[in-house]
C-alpha cells in the first residue's frame, strides 16, 4: 500500500518538475475555482446539519435528512415545483420559434432588409433584466401602459395583466421571446447557410415549390442542430432564470411566480429567521436533478444524434 | 406529380406572407423601444395621463436633465463601468492562463485539471454555502465581491482551448521552442497576441453580463456607495422609491411626481445606451462567439 502511494507521489513530483512552467499557469485560474467552486460545495455538507453560524460549518450537529423532508412535506412543496416545471416546458413549446423567425429571415430576398431585420431582432438581447421588466412594467402600466389600453379598447375590460397569476408564465415566456428570439435564430441561420444550393435548384427542376423546398430540404438540414439544442435545455429543466422570475415577483402574482430559485433565496437568505440547511438542502435537490437530467439526456443525445457531451 | 405541385401556394404568394409577417414581427420588437423613446422626451403629465403611445408629446429633455441631479445614477454608472472593466480584463486574463497549459497535449496535469474545471459546470454548491464563503472571505460590502467569484469562467477556458488548438498550428510551438523560448514567453508573446478574435468574444460575454447583472450586488452590497446601475434601475423602475416629499407643497410634489414618472423612461435609455451604441459594432463578435460555443458543443 505504502509503496503505491509513493510510485503516485513520486510520479506527480516529476510531472511538477517536467511542466512547472505550465502548473504555474494554470494554479492562478484553478486556485480561483477551487477557493469559489470547490468550496461551496464542501459547504453543501449542511444541508444534511442542523447549521448554527455560532458553531460553524464543521460544528455543527448533523441531522440527516430532515432538511430535505421539510422541504418535501411543506406545503409550498408542489406548488413551486409545479411553477418551475410549467415556465420550462412552456419554454420548450416556442422552441421552435426560433427555427421559423431564421427560415424568415433565410428567405428575405432584400439583403439590405435582411440586415436590417437582423439587427433589429438581435438587439433587445442586449437590454438587461432590470430594464426589461421595467418596460414591461410601463408599457402594461394599468392607467398609462399603451399596452394595456389596447386591451381596454378591444375587450372594454380594465386588467391588471401585471398582478395576475394566471398572465404571468405567458408575460413571463413571451417577454422573453421578444428579448432573445433574434438571437437565438443566429444558429440556425448560419445552419442554413451550409444548406447546398444544387439541392433547391435539383428541387425546382422537379417542379417543387418553396414551401415543399423548406419542408424538405431546409427544415431537415436543421432539425439535428434543434433536437440537440432541445435535449440539451432538458437539463435546465428545474432551472428557471432567476434575476427575471425574482424582478416579475409580485404580491398577487406569487401562485404562479414563485420558483425553486426564488424560493431557495426567501428561505436561505431573507428570511426573518434565513434557514441555511433548509436553503443548502433545496439547492442540493435542484443540483442533484439537473446533475442526473444531465446524464440522461447525454445518453438520449447520444442514440438520437451521436452527440454525446462527454 | 409535377402539376400536383404546381397547384400549391405559389413562391410569389409565400415571399409576400413571408415579408409581411417578418414586418409584423420586427415592429412588435421595435414597438417598446420607440415608446419608451418617445416618453423619455415626453411632458410628464401627458405620460401621467397615458397620452403618449408613439410620438413625444410636449417635447422636452427635463427627464434626461433629472439624471444628471440625481447623483445616484452618476455613483451608479462609475460603479458599473469599473466592474466591468476590472471583471472583464481579469477575467480573459484567466481564460487565457488556464487555456493555454490545456492546449499543450503533453501537458501530465491536463487531464486532472480538465476534470476539475468541467466538474464545475455540472455542479455548484448552490447559493447558500456560497453565500456563505463570501461572508466568511470578509468579501459582503466591497468591491471585490462584484469582480472575483464570476472572474474564471470554465466554459471559457474550454472555449478559448479550442481556439488555440484550431488555429495556432503545433509547429509554431515546436519552431519556439527549438528557440530556446520557455512557455511563459510563449503564452504571452505568440499565444495571446494570435488569440485576440477569441479574446474579443470572451470579453464581451464577460463585460455584458456585467453590464446587465444585479443579483450579485443584491445579495452582496449594502453600502449605496458600490452599488451598480442596475440597483440604481431597479429602485427606480421596480420598486417606486419615492424621492422624499413631505417638505413641499403641492403642487411641487405633482411636479415631482411627473418628473419621476420622466426618470424612469430616461433612465431606461441611459441605462441601456452604452450597450446598444456598441452593439453594431460587437455583433458580429457575438455571432462569432456563438459559433465558436456551438461547435465545442
Amino acid at each position: 500500500m505504502k509503496k503505491k502511494k509513493d510510485s503516485i507521489g513520486a510520479r506527480i513530483k516529476k510531472a511538477i518538475v517536467k511542466d512547472w512552467q505550465l502548473f504555474i499557469l494554470i494554479m492562478i485560474p484553478i486556485s480561483f475555482v477551487i477557493v469559489f467552486h470547490y468550496i461551496p460545495i464542501y459547504g453543501v455538507q449542511i444541508a444534511f446539519k442542523s447549521f448554527k453560524p455560532s458553531l460553524g460549518i464543521m460544528r455543527s450537529p448533523w441531522i440527516g435528512f430532515d432538511n430535505f423532508k421539510n422541504f418535501f412535506n411543506s406545503w409550498q412543496f408542489s406548488r413551486i415545483i409545479v411553477n418551475t416545471l410549467r415556465l420550462s416546458f412552456y419554454g420548450m413549446l416556442i422552441s421552435p420559434l426560433p427555427v421559423i423567425l431564421a427560415l424568415q429571415i433565410n428567405y428575405i430576398t432584400n439583403a439590405k432588409y435582411r440586415k436590417a431585420v437582423q439587427m433589429i431582432t438581435y438587439a433587445p438581447y442586449f437590454i438587461s433584466n432590470v430594464v426589461l421588466v421595467g418596460i414591461i412594467n410601463l408599457l402594461l402600466n394599468v392607467r398609462t401602459g399603451p399596452l394595456n389600453n389596447l386591451i381596454y379598447m378591444i375587450t372594454g375590460q380594465q386588467t391588471d395583466i401585471l398582478g395576475s397569476a394566471t398572465a404571468f408564465p405567458h408575460l413571463f415566456t413571451w417577454s422573453g421571446v421578444w428579448k432573445s428570439l433574434g438571437f437565438n435564430a443566429i444558429i440556425y441561420i448560419s445552419t442554413l447557410a451550409g444548406v447546398d444550393v444544387e439541392l433547391h435548384e435539383a428541387a425546382i427542376c422537379d417542379g417543387a415549390n418553396l414551401l415543399k423546398r423548406i419542408w424538405h430540404i431546409d427544415i431537415p438540414h436543421v432539425l439535428p442542430t434543434y433536437v440537440l439544442l432541445l435535449i440539451l435545455s432538458m437539463r435546465n429543466i428545474l432551472q428557471t432564470n432567476f434575476e427575471k422570475v425574482f424582478l416579475m415577483q409580485n404580491s398577487l402574482n406569487i401562485r404562479t411566480s414563485e420558483v425553486i430559485s426564488t424560493y431557495v433565496y426567501k428561505v436561505g437568505l431573507v428570511a426573518n429567521i434565513p434557514n441555511y440547511g433548509l436553503g443548502t438542502a433545496i439547492g442540493l435537490f435542484n443540483s442533484l436533478v439537473g446533475l442526473i437530467l444531465l446524464i440522461i439526456v447525454n445518453r438520449i443525445a447520444d442514440k438520437v444524434a451521436g452527440y454525446g457531451f462527454f | 406529380m409535377i402539376s400536383k405541385h404546381n397547384t400549391g401556394i405559389s413562391d410569389k404568394t409565400v415571399y409576400f406572407i413571408n415579408y409581411v409577417l417578418i414586418t409584423i414581427f420586427t415592429l412588435i420588437v421595435l414597438y417598446p423601444v420607440i415608446f419608451v423613446l418617445s416618453a423619455s422626451f415626453s411632458d410628464g403629465n401627458a405620460v401621467m395621463h397615458g397620452k403618449v403611445w408613439l410620438y413625444p408629446v410636449g417635447f422636452t429633455t427635463r427627464g434626461y436633465e433629472a439624471i444628471f441631479k440625481y447623483s445616484a445614477i452618476m455613483t451608479g454608472y462609475a460603479n458599473s463601468l469599473y466592474y466591468m472593466i476590472v471583471g472583464t480584463v481579469l477575467s480573459v486574463f484567466m481564460s487565457a492562463l488556464g487555456a493555454y497549459p490545456l492546449s499543450r497535449k503533453d501537458f501530465s496535469g491536463k487531464k486532472f485539471f480538465m476534470i476539475l474545471l468541467l466538474i464545475t459546470m455540472f455542479f455548484s454548491g448552490g447559493l447558500i454555502p456560497s453565500y456563505l464563503l463570501i461572508k466568511s472571505l470578509g468579501l459582503i460590502n466591497t468591491r471585490w465581491v462584484m469582480i472575483l467569484p464570476g472572474l474564471v469562467s470554465a466554459y471559457n477556458i474550454f472555449v478559448f482551448r479550442t481556439y488555440i488548438n484550431n488555429t495556432i498550428p503545433l509547429e509554431l510551438f515546436e519552431a519556439s521552442r527549438m528557440d530556446g523560448i520557455n512557455d511563459f514567453q510563449y503564452l504571452f508573446r505568440i499565444v495571446i497576441p494570435l488569440s485576440k478574435p477569441i479574446m474579443a468574444v470572451l470579453a464581451l460575454w464577460h463585460a455584458v453580463g456585467s453590464w446587465n447583472s444585479y443579483f450579485t450586488a443584491m445579495i452582496y452590497l449594502r453600502d449605496r456607495n458600490l452599488f451598480p446601475l442596475q440597483l440604481f434601475l431597479r429602485e427606480v423602475l421596480l420598486q417606486n422609491v419615492d424621492i422624499d416629499v413631505s417638505m413641499m407643497d403641492i403642487e411641487e410634489v405633482n411636479e415631482r411626481r411627473q418628473l419621476q414618472q420622466l426618470l424612469r423612461y430616461s433612465m431606461i435609455v441611459a441605462g441601456s445606451l452604452p450597450l446598444m451604441i456598441a452593439y453594431p459594432f460587437i455583433q458580429k463578435y457575438f455571432v462569432k462567439g456563438v459559433m465558436v460555443g456551438s461547435l465545442k458543443g
